[in-house]
This record gives structure tokens, C-alpha cells and sequence, in this order.
């Protein structure tokens, strides 16, 4: 699946050298580099948003070089929505370890207890929700700049988003008033309240960041290579079968060879079908997709097409 | 799928072709930069098939939803913010700021247009009264629209490498020909007047695809490459390597816990502006004005290595000198600082700029305050002509001298970028008023 077609696409030429520019990805790589340095020294109490997905450890690796081993000045966080994969998780909690970082966790289900997050139904999806949490992490701490993974081409809304994106003390997104941002000479003065949201891979796209795991050899979490995996066909995703994602009445569970092009809460997180059992696999796979990242994996997306600027606007990162 | 790709030798397509070029397209509302872009990326094949069903409006494909992604954008039909796009082709990676046409968002085109290599203005035949030659016995001025202008101008002054002017919807003119040709000599000659060198003049229709991606042989005289095939072909930005040595310190690490300490050595980290770096060099240091010797440098990965302009470095001095983030590291006696600079701004926010007040103004990493001592002048961006006003508004360029708190080195952009080129910050919205670009010493007494 998410296979093109067209045959010229799967000719050697259109894999010319220009996709796997050592240069193009060198210079992605120091330009996310000096923007991991800005933070650290532009700010005081700076964080970095960190999932264990692939674009955070692709960031944890330019800050691994940025700063050293055992040298990264700020801690990492991360917004529990008690809904992870434990492979993810569980790479996560090594990866901080082995850096040296500081993890700080915050989680959607303590928020639910305090009564500031409150759901629909039992089944809702926490992910919305986690703006709610990101915004007391902030509160809690201070933070003045959260670091986040995000990339331009992954979203409509993401597309338009500044590299250093300015929020007021409500976390609020202002889409229609950004800040220009002039050659790298970054406005980062805030009113007391305020803070930042800050893209250092704004400009990579899912394939700099695949031909960046390849050739860096970051180290990912299990699920986002081939594995077998229960799954139900749903309104054209393939969704896990979880205890949080029962099959549905009428839906058959079937066994299949799969991986994840991005992870996050289990139940919004779809997987492909796909063989690949290395990085230079998903390079390969993702030379030739036709399905956005995005559109092949998440089912909250689709319910709206301004549902990610809405989420935006609210506080979400 | 995999099974087929898999065939495909991975290291087979090792190989290095530069750099990423970055072009914006701008130009007026409607000339059609929403469209051209989505045709760009359909006709390059990035788009993906979710993201080509999301834009079907009445079961007709409408290319310009692919970009305009906030919800206030597609109410509205227009475009305000810039919208960043990835495409390649077999020759080239591509970064795309799709910049808005509306004057109300000028700030958001200059933001996209610093950071260019390349700018695509482009310019809709449809709105143009080009066809008239002689009116009552007199010569018909033929007039661009004043988004063409301003833009042109913009890009032009920011130091945008290559403009290029894309003349679209000829599709829709009877004598497209005629139109291409009046049009074109209507562009040289407003370049001319501004002292803006064109790269090419590209006749397209954004709309049926004609010389976007692929050449449509013969149309209106037209015989050179499409648009595509001349981006593929375009310089990425020049360094300004001709100016010595000049770093500004972006952050200083210290080694508080390890064996440098005993060495009281710090690393100060930042992005080569101009010149070069490596061991031995003597550099000064601005503020404080004391000499040091380079003993090592660090590549942004921390391998030793000479860094040339452009690129990220650390640099560790030979002895204990008072740096903090901020200051310069300068090749000695390279730089005259001083106390005030004429310069030439694009105004950027709706609070007009008034003389007599104080802003923010950001050069490297360094924050001084800067009071604007005069407006020299405004650019009539109808006659090119400079006048005299009390203000600059919202949108506007013009000519001012800022008095400056604390003394900078600064060059002339057009001779360097970094040590040219500034941000003013309002002190009391923290919103970025204005791009400053440095013009020579005395050029406007």
C-alpha cells in the first residue's frame, strides 16, 4: 500500500543523487545546530519536547552534537497521554539515560485527577487533551522556550509556522500575527506570561529525516520497522488491535507485516504495511510513497482540515 | 511495494549535488503564486493523493488550496502568511516560501524573501493595460502594479541573487505575443530605473501548466527553458567572502566540571559572518577591545577544523578575555565601530516609525538600543523618486539614521550581509518593526 504507480517514479533517475544530498543534510543539520544554541542561550528555562518518536531523536542527535554527551542544558519533557506504546516509552526512558538529559514527565491522566482535563466519554482520544497538560508543565516550571519536533511539510497549518513561534500567556497560537522573522536575527523578547514554541527541523521533510537515521544510524524505537501486528481495516487505515482499540463488530482481526511512519497516542496512530527492516528500507519506501505521513496514519486529522491549526490555537505544540 | 523498491540499490544513489535552493514566489494578489506553486508540485509529483483530495472544490481541482493552509486563508481566498514547501526534482532539492500579495502582509514576504536564494515575482497579463501603444497622439506609459514594484524592490534590496519575472495567464489574452512582448519591455525597464539585474523573463500559465514544468514549444516567441528548468539552474547564495574575519558570539560554553577548567578555557560558539577562522589568527573583541590569538577551532560538530562564512564554529582563545554572547570576535583593525549608522528600512509594522523614538536593534546575537535620529527620506515606489516625509508607514521603504546606544562594527549590506543587516524591535510589543539594511558611510549626507 501507499505505493505509487506511476513507473517512472520507480526509475533510478528520479532517486537521483539530489535525494540523498550529503550536503542538503548537512546543512539541515547546522542549521538546526544553531538553532539548539540559540535556544540554550537566548532563554532561561528552555525544554525540549521529547517523545521518543523519530523527529525528537533526530533532534536529540543535533543537540548530542551541538552540545556533547552528558552536556545537554536542558531537560527533556514529555506530555504522557497514559496511551503510549510501550516500545516507545521504554526507548525513551533508555535514550534520556544514556545522554544524560534530565526527563521530565507530565501526564494527561494526573490532569484528569486534578479535574482540568475532563473528557466526553471514557473512550476520547487524550490527544487534544494534552495542550491542557503542555500548558501546566509550562506554568509549573516557567519554561520560556518548549523545543518540538514539528516539521513544515508535515501539515497545512505546521507550513506556516515561524522557526521561533511567539504564544501569548494563554499558549494561544496567533496564525493571523505572526512575528516576521528576519535572516536568522531572532526576536525571542517576551512578556512576562509568555513563551515560545521553538522548530529547529521546521525545514526537514520525512525523507531528510529517514536519510538522517540512515546515515547518522539513530537509533529508533522497534515498532517503526517491520513487525507483525494485529490490525482491523477501518475507513482505509489499518488500526491496531490494542485493549484501548477493540476491533469493532463486523471487523475482522487479521495478522499483518507492518510499521509505523510516526507514532504517538495509540488510539490515533495507525501503522503501513510495509517490509522495511531497516532505515535505508524506509528511505526507499518513502521515495515512493503517495499518501502523506499524516493522511496514511492518523485518524484525528481527518475529522477536520483545520483541525491541527484549531489544536494550535489552543496550545497544543 | 516494498518488494519493488528493494530492488533499488541504496548506495547506488550516494551522491552529492549542493545545496537545497530557496526561492519565494511574490507578486500581486491573484497573479496566481497560490496556483503556480500548487502546479509546481503537482507537476513535480510531491503532491500526495490525500493532499490532492483535500483540495476538490465542485469537482474541480483547485491548486491553490494545496498552500493556503489557514482557515482564515481559505475563507478569506487569499494568502497571509508564507507557506514553506519541499519538492524535487531528478536535478534539485527545493525549499518554496510561497509569500502573500497583499500590502497588509509585506512583512510576511520580507520574511520569506531574507531568507531566499532566488525570487520568482510574478506578474498576472490579465491586469496590465498593455496593449494600448498610443493614445491620442501620446505614448501610453505602461504601468506595473505597485505588489510588482514593492516586491521587486524588496527582493532587490534584501539581496535576493536572482529575480526572475513569470508573466502568467497569457493564456487567457488574445494577442499573447504582443502582451509577452510590451510586458517584458514594461519589466526591463522598471529594472533599469531600480538597478535590479533580471535573470530571465518567463512568459507561463499557471493554470494549464504551460512553461511551469515543462516547456511549451514556441508560444508568444518564447524559445527559452520553463521556469522549472531555469530554477534547477540558479545560483545558491554567494558568501560575502571578501570581508575580514567577523564572528558574533552566539553562546559561550563553559567547562565548569572538566579537565579544560584547569586551562580556563571556554568555547564560544557562533556563525562565521565573514572571512575565515583558524588557529593562530589574531582576532579583537567588541566590545571590550582586547586582542586575543586563536588556539582552536571547532566545526558545529565539534571536529577541529578551519570554518569559512556561513558556517557554525568554536572558538577557543589562547588566553582569558572578557566575551559574553553578544559581542564580536573581529580581525584587528578591520572595523571602524560606530555610534551611528544611516541605513535603509523596510517598515514592517503598523505603528508608523516616527523619528525621536527609541527600539530595540538586534546585529548578530547583540541587543542595543537605537533611537532614530532623522527620516531621510521615503522611495515613491511609483516613480522610484525619494521624498521627504515625517513617518514611515506600515509597508513602506525609506532612508534613516539611527544613534545607537552602544558601538557596533557594521559594513554596508551590500558588501556583507551579517554585519550589514538588522532587526528594530518595538520596546513596548516586542513586535519585529523593521528590516535595517546598512547603507555605505556618507552616502546620504
Amino acid at each position: 500500500m501507499n505505493a505509487r504507480t506511476e513507473a517512472e517514479l520507480l526509475q533510478p533517475s528520479m532517486h537521483s543523487p539530489a535525494h540523498l544530498s550529503n550536503t542538503h543534510l548537512d546543512a539541515l543539520e547546522e542549521e538546526t545546530i544553531f538553532i539548539l544554541r540559540e535556544v540554550a542561550a537566548a532563554f532561561e528555562r528552555p525544554t525540549l519536547l521529547f517523545s521518543g518518536g523519530k523527529d525528537s531523536l533526530v533532534l536529540l542527535k543535533c543537540a548530542e552534537k551541538a552540545f556533547g554527551v552528558g552536556r545537554i542544558p536542558y531537560p527533556l519533557l514529555m506530555i504522557d497521554t497514559g496511551h503510549n506504546f510501550p516500545e516507545v516509552t521504554a526507548y525513551r526512558d533508555q535514550r534520556a539515560e544514556e545522554l544524560g538529559a534530565e526527563l521530565i514527565v507530565r501526564s494527561v491522566e494526573d490532569s484528569m485527577a486534578r479535574g482540568t482535563v475532563r473528557l466526553a466519554h471514557p473512550g476520547e482520544s487524550r490527544n487534544a487533551h494534552q495542550s491542557v497538560t503542555l500548558l501546566e508543565a509550562i506554568e509549573e516550571f516557567r519554561f520560556d522556550a518548549l523545543i518540538g519536533g514539528a516539521r513544515r511539510d508535515e501539515e497545512k497549518a505546521r507550513a506556516k509556522e515561524r522557526i521561533f513561534s511567539h504564544r501569548d500567556s494563554f499558549g494561544q497560537w496567533q496564525p493571523k500575527d505572526q512575528r516576521p522573522e528576519l535572516w536568522t536575527l531572532f526576536n525571542t523578547r517576551l512578556a512576562p506570561g509568555e513563551h515560545f514554541r521553538v522548530f529547529p527541523i521546521s525545514n526537514w521533510t520525512e525523507l531528510d529525516v529517514w536519510q538522517y537515521i540512515e546515515r547518522e544510524h539513530v537509533g529508533l524505537p522497534s515498532i517503526y520497522y517491520t513487525h507483525k501486528r494485529e490490525v482491523v481495516e477501518r475507513r482505509g487505515l489499518l488500526v491496531p488491535v490494542t485493549e484501548l482499540t477493540p476491533p469493532r463488530d463486523g471487523e475482522t482481526v487479521q495478522v499483518r507485516d507492518v510499521r509505523f511512519r510516526t507514532v504517538g497516542d495509540i488510539t490515533t496512530t495507525c501503522p503501513v504495511e510495509s517490509l522495511a527492516a531497516d532505515a535505508g528500507d524506509v528511505v526507499l519506501e518513502t521515495l515512493s510513497v503517495d499518501v502523506s505521513e499524516r493522511g496514511a496514519t492518523r485518524m484525528d486529522d481527518m475529522t477536520s482540515e483545520a483541525s491541527m491549526e484549531k489544536r494550535k490555537k489552543d496550545g497544543y505544540f | 511495494m516494498s518488494t519493488t523498491t528493494a530492488t533499488l540499490d541504496s548506495n547506488a544513489l550516494q551522491g552529492d549535488t549542493g545545496t537545497a535552493l530557496r526561492f519565494i514566489t511574490c507578486g500581486s494578489v491573484d497573479d496566481g503564486k497560490s496556483t503556480l506553486i500548487g502546479r509546481l508540485l503537482v507537476d513535480s509529483k510531491t503532491v500526495l493523493q490525500d493532499q490532492l483530495a483535500g483540495v476538490q472544490r465542485g469537482g474541480e481541482t483547485d491548486l491553490a488550496l494545496l498552500t493556503d493552509g489557514l482557515s482564515a486563508e481559505r475563507e478569506q481566498g487569499i494568502t497571509i502568511d508564507v507557506a514553506y514547501r519541499y519538492f524535487s526534482t531528478a536535478k534539485r532539492k527545493f525549499i518554496i516560501g510561497d509569500a502573500p500579495g497583499h500590502e497588509q502582509y509585506t512583512r510576511n514576504m520580507v520574511t520569506a524573501a531574507s531568507a531566499a536564494d532566488a525570487a520568482v515575482v510574478l506578474v498576472d497579463a490579465t491586469k496590465l493595460a498593455w496593449a494600448a501603444e498610443v493614445e491620442d497622439g501620446t505614448v501610453v506609459k505602461r504601468e506595473l502594479l505597485p505588489q510588482t514594484r514593492r516586491h521587486t524592490l524588496l527582493t532587490h534590496l534584501l539581496r535576493v541573487q536572482s529575480i526572475v519575472f513569470a508573466v502568467n495567464k497569457l493564456d487567457a489574452i488574445d494577442d499573447a505575443a504582443l502582451a509577452f512582448e510590451r510586458i517584458s519591455t514594461a519589466l526591463n525597464a522598471f529594472a533599469e530605473a531600480a538597478g535590479v539585474q533580471v535573470a530571465a523573463i518567463v512568459p507561463i500559465s499557471a493554470l494549464k501548466g504551460w512553461n511551469v514544468a515543462t516547456r511549451h514549444a514556441d508560444w508568444v516567441g518564447y524559445e527559452g527553458p520553463s521556469l522549472l528548468e531555469l530554477l534547477e539552474e540558479l545560483p545558491v547564495t554567494v558568501q560575502d567572502e571578501a570581508v575580514p574575519f567577523a564572528f558574533p558570539v552566539q553562546w559561550v560554553e563553559k567547562f565548569s566540571s572538566s579537565a579544560d577548567t584547569s586551562q580556563g578555557r571556554r568555547v564560544f560558539w557562533g556563525r562565521v559572518a565573514s572571512g575565515h577562522v583558524e588557529p593562530g589568527q589574531r582576532v579583537t573583541v567588541l566590545p571590550s577591545n582586547q586582542t586575543a590569538t586563536v588556539a582552536q577551532v571547532l566545526s558545529h560538530t565539534r571536529q577541529p577544523k578551519t570554518v569559512h562564512a556561513g558556517h557554525s564554529a568554536g572558538v577557543v582563545l589562547d588566553r582569558e578575555v572578557d566575551v559574553s554572547r553578544g559581542d564580536w570576535l573581529l580581525a584587528p583593525g578591520a572595523f571602524e565601530p560606530v555610534r551611528e549608522i544611516t541605513a535603509t528600512v523596510a517598515w514592517l509594522d503598523d505603528e508608523p516609525l516616527v523619528a525621536g523614538r527609541v527600539y530595540w536593534a538586534l546585529q548578530g546575537h547583540r541587543w542595543v538600543k537605537a533611537k532614530v535620529a532623522r527620516i531621510v527620506d521615503r522611495v515613491n515606489i511609483t516613480t522610484l523618486e525619494s521624498e521627504p516625509t515625517a513617518q514611515l508607514e506600515a509597508n513602506s521603504i525609506g532612508d534613516v539614521v539611527l544613534a545607537l546606544q552602544q558601538p557596533l562594527a557594521v559594513l554596508p549590506f551590500t558588501q556583507s550581509r551579517a554585519l550589514g543587516s538588522l532587526v528594530l524591535v518595538d520596546t513596548a510589543t516586542h513586535k519585529t518593526a523593521a528590516a535595517v539594511l546598512v547603507q555605505p558611510a556618507a552616502a546620504k549626507a
